[in-house]
């Protein structure tokens, strides 16, 4: 459909000059850039690059650093929940902002706002609402009257002791730290979910819910069994986006714990910085990145190839 | 369900008669509406918690957040901690406050913003109106070269800016900006051109223009709405971006984001929460601003610019 004209080299020539920029970057930066570290992923280079072939080693080492394995076990985990909360916490909310409600815009900006701040931006504000001397819980005890823990004890129940001694410090607690990061990105994140979710369901005809009311369909089931289904392709895409961003999750990390306490909330992402531009270990960190490459194309490839396919068909 | 019988029966008057017309009236308070709203409401102060919690503490001495509680509105509010965020926090031996961060931010923006969407529109324009063989395999390299982890491009960027001489320098960084958006950006255009009556461009050849002069005579003048959207996403995602400017910069050129989390997360001297916390409220005003100025452009802008994660 675009203008085709007979294709002779010196035609185009504006064209070409003009897509010199894109050319450069698409070839050079990512196709070169990426096959380079790929290839630097199998040396072993350390302050510096060298072409010096060492096969499997540095990911047998990637593989056998406890940094890296707790690395991946967090990635898992705030993934997985990030994905979860995401999709359930995103359409609910798009489903309700669905409802032909009043102030729609007000809801929506409300609580599209943080996508708008900077991962570091987010990251702090919830250091300091997470922080236990001063934060919620903090404040928590204060409604219980901040009781001495020996002033309660030998007390039976009693809600000024309960409230007193709750513990809710995320960021100071190995176990639970990652999910400090999760309430934090969840803040940031969700918004943006909503309203690629809302577009999908402006996308639905009317007259299927025309059509399930008359048939005396409860809204519930129609969105189950008809809605759901059919925003499909929102889903995927949402769901790529979703991924690629959380393996990139770097940021929000540095801000928030600076991957502590201890290596409770390492992530991939913070293991290539730190050994790329930290550690002086380069081997060690192109082939993490690899690896996160590796993830990302699992991800992507078949959605690409789905994509594709569709316009083909279609 | 209100029922119009009754109306028309209680109604004894012609102008009774006459009485209510339009829609159908609902009532306003239903169980529906009630859980709709109420968790649209609990939902909305969960998200605008955060920003009272650092409007709140930025205004309290410390003193009083020592002793108070976190969420509680200041009894007597002080300035100071934006004053002292702005022009006298530490980062380091440097004792001159955000501002620096602030301006240094301000000129990696501007440039990076003009570069990446001038050398963005004119791709996306050869490639909605002039396509050359091959174009489209660029462009697909460039479509996946969003999906791709930075961390894989950063050394080989790193090593590039080093052979020209650019390595830690603001013009370097700029490039880097303009490399890293050009994907969505330029998928932005390429379709919103591509999306323009094709007639146009056939009528400018027939009368004889060229590539620059269609572009900057009929082009230009017709996208001044997607330029708008462009801009939005990508002054807030460069002002917002940390990674780049930590790595391709150099301490005194650090973006306000990087020294923004130098002051607050740095170990030496007394933690004071109230300027970190309006060190945090003055680095996400730039783009909380163009986020409420712009409205609905803003969430045309992230639903192409999502890609970029």
């Amino acid at each position: 459909m675009a203008a085709s004209r007979p294709n002779q080299l010196f035609r185009n020539k504006s064209a070409k000059i003009a897509a010199i920029p894109m050319i450069a970057t698409a070839l050079v930066v990512f196709l070169g850039g990426t096959i380079w570290t790929v290839a630097h992923s199998f040396t072993s280079s350390k302050l510096l690059p060298k072409w010096d072939l060492v096969g499997l080693t540095q990911y047998e080492r990637l593989w056998g650093t406890r940094r890296w394995l707790i690395s991946i076990e967090n990635l898992m985990i705030y993934g997985v929940c990030m994905l979860v909360f995401c999709f359930v916490i995103g359409f609910v909310l798009a489903a309700l902002m669905d409802q032909k409600i009043r102030f729609e815009n007000t809801f929506r900006a409300i609580i599209l706002y943080p996508y708008a701040l900077s991962f570091i931006v987010t990251g702090l504000v919830w250091q300091w609402i997470l922080n236990p001397e001063f934060g919620l819980q903090h404040v928590i005890r204060s409604l219980g009257g901040n009781r001495p823990p020996a002033e309660c004890e030998g007390v039976g129940l009693s809600l000024s002791c309960w409230l007193s001694g709750i513990e809710f410090d995320p960021l100071y607690n190995p176990r639970i730290a990652i999910y400090g990061i999760l309430i934090a990105a969840l803040w940031q994140g969700t918004g943006l979910i909503m309203v690629l979710m809302l577009a999908g369901l402006r996308g639905i005809d009317q007259e299927i819910w025309r059509a399930s009311r008359v048939d005396g369909i409860p809204a519930w089931k129609t969105y189950l069994f008809v809605v759901i289904p059919m925003m499909r392709p929102v889903f995927v895409t949402t769901l790529v986006l979703i991924g690629a961003a959380i393996v990139k999750v770097y940021d929000l990390i540095v801000a928030q714990t600076g991957g502590g306490p201890g290596n409770a909330t390492e992530m991939p992402a913070k293991y290539v910085y730190d050994y790329m531009f930290g550690g002086q270990n380069l081997g060690q960190g192109f082939a993490a990145s690899t690896m996160m490459l590796l993830a990302v194309l699992i991800v992507v490839i078949p959605w690409a190839f789905m994509e594709f396919g569709r316009k083909n068909r279609g | 369900m209100v029922d119009l019988t009754s109306s028309v029966a209680a109604g004894q008057g012609a102008r009774e008669l006459q009485g209510p017309r339009g829609p159908k009236p609902r009532k306003v308070v239903t169980r529906a509406n009630v859980l709709i709203y109420g968790t649209l409401i609990v939902v909305s102060l969960y998200y605008l918690l955060p920003m009272w919690v650092m409007v709140m503490t930025s205004l309290k001495g410390m003193p009083e957040i020592r002793v108070g509680n976190i969420f509680a509105p200041p009894m007597e509010i002080t300035f100071e901690p934006w004053v002292k965020a702005w022009s006298g926090a530490c980062t380091g031996l440097n004792c001159d406050g955000l501002s620096r961060g602030f301006w240094n931010s301000v000129r990696i923006t501007l440039p990076s913003v003009a570069v990446s969407i001038a050398i963005a529109s004119v791709n996306g324009y050869a490639l909605a109106n002039w396509r050359f063989k091959g174009a489209d395999a660029f462009f697909t390299i460039l479509i996946f070269g969003a999906f791709i982890p930075y961390q894989v491009m950063l050394y080989p960027m790193v090593i590039m800016l080093r052979e020209v001489g650019l390595y830690g320098s603001l013009t370097g960084l700029v490039i880097v900006h303009t490399v890293f958006g050009m994907p969505i950006l330029t998928l932005l255009f390429r379709n919103y051109f591509t999306s323009l009556p094709e007639e146009l461009f056939k009528a400018a050849r027939v009368d004889g223009a060229g590539f620059w002069r269609i572009y900057f005579r009929i082009m230009l003048p017709m996208s001044l709405p997607i330029f708008v959207v462009a801009m939005i996403l990508q002054v807030t995602g460069i002002w917002n971006d940390f990674l780049f400017g930590v790595i391709y910069t150099k301490p005194d050129l650090y973006p306000m984001t990087v020294q923004l989390n130098n002051i607050v997360n740095s170990v030496q001297g007394v933690k004071e929460y109230n300027v970190n916390m309006a060190a945090t409220l003055l680095t996400g005003l730039v783009p909380l601003f163009i986020y409420f100025i712009s409205g609905k452009l803003f969430v045309r802008g992230i639903a192409a610019g999502a890609v970029k994660g």
